[in-house]
C-alpha cells in the first residue's frame, strides 16, 4: 500500500510540473505570440518594446523565464500581474478562493442529495413510469446549458418579479459570509442550485445504472434470499457498492469546479471568484495571474485525482499491484 | 462515462465495417454465402431504428440542421435582410407601419436606445433586433450552422485521434504506452474550461502556424482545435483500456499464434470491436463539444465576430437581457434541444450496439 501510495504520490508531481510547462509554452512560446507586444500595446515602437522586454524579464532563455516564474510562484510568492504593476498575484487568489469554495461546497451538497434521491428512486421503481419520467428529467438537466440558466434565472428574478415574489434575493455578487451570514446564504441560492442541475441530472442517471447492475449480482440475490426488505437491501448492500463509482466521479468534478470550472456561474452572478479572476485577466491578458489560477486549478485537480486513486486502492487491493 | 461491454469477436466472417450501420446494416460480411446469422452490425441498425425515442431525437436533429442550412434561403427570400452588417438607422413595417428598428428606450433607467422586439411576422424581424439592428431570427438560423458544425466535426475528430492513440498505446503496449499514458494524464487532469481559455487566448490573438498549415484567428478551426485537444484524454483512456483487455483474448492470442502481422491483428480483431465503443461516443461528444463550444463563444473566446455562434448570440443577448429577452432565450432553448437529442440518440445508439446494457438498463 505504501509502495502504491508513493508511486501515485511521485506521478502526482510528474503531472503538476508538466502542466506548469505546458501552461508556460502555451502562454510564452506559442509561435507567432509575443506577450511584451501584449503589454506594450498596440503600434508600440521597437525600442519601447525592447525595454518592455527587459523589464519584465522576457529576453532571457526560456527555460530561465521559467524557472523564475516558478519560484515567484511558490517560493517568494511575490509574482506580480503584468498589468497593475505591483499587485501581486497569490494574495488576489487567496482572496478569491473562499467565493469559489463558497459556491461549489453549497452546491456539490445540494447535487449529491438530489442525484442520490433520483438514482436511488429510479432504481427501486424500476420498470414503473416514474423511472423513465425521472431518468428524462435527469438527461433534460444535463443538456441545458449552466450559464444561460443562470441568464433566465437572473431574467426571472431580478427584473419583474424582483419587487414581489423574488424580493428576498439580493442583487448580483457576493457577501462574504464574516460579514452577513443571511446575505451570503440568499446570494447564493441561486448560484448552487444553478449550478447543482447539470450535476444532478449526470449523478443521478449514473447512480441508476450502476444501482440497477448492481441489482443483477449475486450478493443481492442472497440478501433477497436471506428476506432481507427491499428497503435494507437498497440502502445497505446495493447502493454502498454503487457509491465506489459515485465517490470516484465526484472527486473529479468537485476538483475541476474548485479549480475554476465554475466559471461560468460565477461570471453570471457576479461573484468574484477564481473563475472570474481569470476570466478578467484574459480581457486584459495577464499572463501572470492566467498562469497562476490554472496552476492552482491545475493543483486541485492532480491532487484530488491522486485521493480518488488511493481511495480505490484501499477498497480494492488488486489496484495496488501497478 | 459508460464502459461498453464488447460484441462477440467476429473473427473469420470477414470484419464489419462502419458503413453498415449508417446505411442500417444492409450489407452483410465479405463471404460469399449469405452467414446463419446477421451480422452485430446489422442486428444494432435493426434495434436502433426501432428504438422511438432514438428516432424521434434523430428527426428533430435533422430538421434543425436542414433549418440552420436553410439559413442564407431564409435571409435573402423571407427576411430579406443581411444578418451580418449593422443596421442601425434601417425601418421594419409592423402591422403595416413603419417603425424604425432601434428606438428610443422608453424602459428602465438608461436613455439608451432599444432595438425592437418579435414581430413574429417572418418577413419582418421575427424574433426582433439585436443592438445592431441585425436580425435575430437570421442569425440564430447562421449561428446554429457554426455550433452544429463544430459540435459534429471536433466530436468526429476526437473519437478519430481517439482511436488512433487509444489502439497504438493498448496494443503496443511497452514505453509507446507509458509514453502516451503520460501525456493523457496530463491532459486529463487539465482543468478543462481553463485549459480552453488558455488555449483560445493564444490562438485567437495570433493564429497559429505549424509549417504549411495556418489557422487564422478568427477562423472557426480555432475552437474547433481547442475542444479535440481538451476532450481526446476522454475517449482515448477508455478505448485503451479496452485494447488492452482485447489483446489478452483467446482469438488475439490465436491469431499471434498463427503469426498474422500487427496491421492485421489490429484492423480485422481489434479495431472492429473497439469501434463499438467509439461510436457509442460520438453523439455524447458531439452534445458536450457543442455545450463548450456555446460557453467558450459566450466567454467570447470561441467563434469570432463577424460569424455567429448560439454562444455569440446569447452573449450578445445578455445587455438586452431585461428589455429584449428573447435574443438570449432562444438559441439556449435551441442549444438545450440539440444536446438533448444527440444525449437521447447517444443512448439509443449504446443500447443498439451493446444489448447487455439494455438488459441491465431494463429499457
Amino acid at each position: 500500500m505504501l509502495r502504491f501510495a508513493l508511486s501515485r504520490f511521485a506521478s502526482m508531481i510528474f503531472v503538476f510540473i508538466s502542466i506548469s510547462i505546458l501552461v508556460f509554452l502555451i502562454f510564452f512560446a506559442t509561435p507567432g505570440v509575443d506577450p511584451a507586444a501584449r503589454i506594450a500595446g498596440r503600434n508600440a515602437d521597437p525600442a519601447t518594446l525592447a525595454a518592455v522586454r527587459h523589464s519584465f524579464g522576457l529576453d532571457r532563455p526560456l527555460p530561465v523565464q521559467y524557472l523564475i516564474m516558478m519560484k515567484k510562484l511558490f517560493i517568494t510568492q511575490d509574482l506580480t500581474s503584468f498589468v497593475n504593476r505591483g499587485q501581486k498575484v497569490v494574495p488576489e487568489i487567496l482572496a478569491a478562493t473562499p467565493v469559489t469554495i463558497s459556491l461549489v461546497v453549497g452546491a456539490a451538497v445540494l447535487w449529491v442529495i438530489f442525484a442520490i434521491l433520483m438514482g436511488v428512486t429510479a432504481a427501486a421503481r424500476r420498470g414503473r413510469p416514474i423511472d423513465p419520467i425521472l431518468m428524462a428529467v435527469g438527461l433534460i438537466m444535463l443538456s441545458i446549458p449552466p450559464y444561460w440558466l443562470g441568464e433566465v434565472t437572473n431574467l426571472i428574478t431580478q427584473d419583474r418579479l424582483h419587487s414581489t415574489v423574488f424580493a428576498w434575493v439580493p442583487p448580483l455578487g457576493y457577501t462574504p459570509f464574516s460579514q452577513n451570514p443571511t446575505q451570503w446564504f440568499l446570494g447564493l441560492v441561486l448560484p448552487w442550485t444553478v449550478l447543482a442541475v447539470g450535476y444532478i441530472g449526470l449523478y443521478g442517471r449514473v447512480l441508476r445504472s450502476s444501482l440497477v447492475e448492481t441489482y443483477s449480482q449475486d450478493f443481492v440475490r442472497t440478501a433477497k434470499a436471506k428476506g432481507l426488505s427491499p428497503r435494507r437491501i437498497m440502502l445497505r448492500h446495493a447502493l454502498r457498492t454503487s457509491m465506489i463509482t459515485f465517490v470516484s466521479l465526484f472527486g473529479l468534478d468537485f476538483a475541476a469546479l474548485l479549480g475554476g470550472a465554475a466559471l461560468l456561474i460565477e461570471v453570471v452572478f457576479g461573484l468574484p471568484g477564481i473563475g472570474k479572476l481569470t476570466y478578467d485577466s484574459l480581457e486584459n491578458f495577464d499572463l501572470p495571474v492566467i498562469l497562476a489560477t490554472v496552476l492552482y486549478a491545475a493543483f486541485f485537480v492532480v491532487l484530488l485525482n491522486a485521493i480518488v486513486d488511493l481511495f480505490y486502492a484501499v477498497l480494492d487491493p488488486r489496484v495496488r499491484r501497478v | 462515462m459508460g464502459e461498453v461491454a464488447t460484441l462477440p469477436p467476429d473473427g473469420e466472417q470477414g470484419g464489419p465495417v462502419a458503413a453498415d450501420l449508417v446505411r442500417g446494416g444492409a450489407a452483410g460480411g465479405g463471404g460469399a454465402p449469405p452467414p446463419p446469422v446477421p451480422s452485430p452490425w446489422r442486428l444494432a441498425g435493426h434495434d436502433l431504428v426501432r428504438n422511438k425515442s432514438a428516432m424521434a431525437s434523430f428527426a428533430v436533429l435533422v430538421l434543425i440542421v436542414l433549418a440552420c442550412l436553410a439559413a442564407p434561403l431564409y435571409a435573402s427570400h423571407i427576411a430579406h435582410t443581411d444578418p451580418f452588417t449593422s443596421n442601425i438607422e434601417g425601418t421594419t413595417v409592423v402591422n403595416g407601419q413603419t417603425v424604425k428598428l432601434i428606438q428610443q428606450s422608453t424602459q428602465g433607467l438608461g436613455l439608451g436606445s432599444l432595438p425592437i422586439g418579435p414581430t413574429w411576422d417572418p418577413g419582418h424581424y421575427f424574433l426582433g433586433a439585436d443592438v445592431q439592428g441585425r436580425d435575430v431570427m437570421a442569425r440564430i438560423l447562421y449561428g446554429g450552422r457554426n455550433t452544429i458544425f463544430i459540435g459534429l466535426t471536433s466530436a468526429v475528430l476526437i473519437c478519430f485521434f481517439a482511436t488512433i492513440i487509444g489502439l497504438v498505446a493498448g496494443f503496443f503496449g511497452g514505453w509507446i504506452d507509458y509514453v502516451i499514458s503520460r501525456v493523457l494524464d496530463v491532459l486529463w487532469a487539465f482543468p478543462v474550461y481553463l485549459f480552453a481559455i488558455s488555449l483560445s487566448v493564444v490562438l485567437l490573438t495570433s493564429g497559429f502556424a505549424i509549417g504549411p498549415v495556418h489557422i487564422g484567428a478568427g477562423s472557426l478551426a480555432v475552437p474547433i482545435l481547442i475542444i479535440t485537444v481538451i476532450f481526446i484524454a476522454y475517449v482515448a483512456r477508455p478505448v485503451r483500456g479496452e485494447v488492452l483487455t482485447l489483446r489478452e483474448r483467446e482469438f488475439v492470442q490465436a491469431g499471434i499464434g498463427v503469426g498474422a502481422s500487427d496491421w492485421r491483428l489490429i484492423r480485422r480483431d481489434i479495431l472492429p470491436n473497439v469501434l463499438t465503443t467509439v461510436i457509442v461516443f460520438i453523439p455524447l461528444m458531439a452534445a458536450i463539444a457543442m455545450l463548450t463550444e456555446s460557453a467558450l463563444s459566450f466567454l467570447s473566446i470561441g467563434v469570432q465576430p463577424p460569424n455567429a455562434s448560439w454562444g455569440t448570440i446569447i452573449n450578445d443577448g445578455q445587455s438586452l437581457l431585461y428589455s429584449r429577452p428573447a435574443v438570449a432565450i432562444v438559441p439556449g432553448v435551441l442549444i438545450a434541444v440539440t444536446a438533448l437529442c444527440l444525449n437521447l440518440l447517444g443512448d439509443g445508439v449504446r443500447d443498439a450496439l451493446d444489448p447487455s446494457a439494455r438488459l441491465r438498463g431494463g429499457a
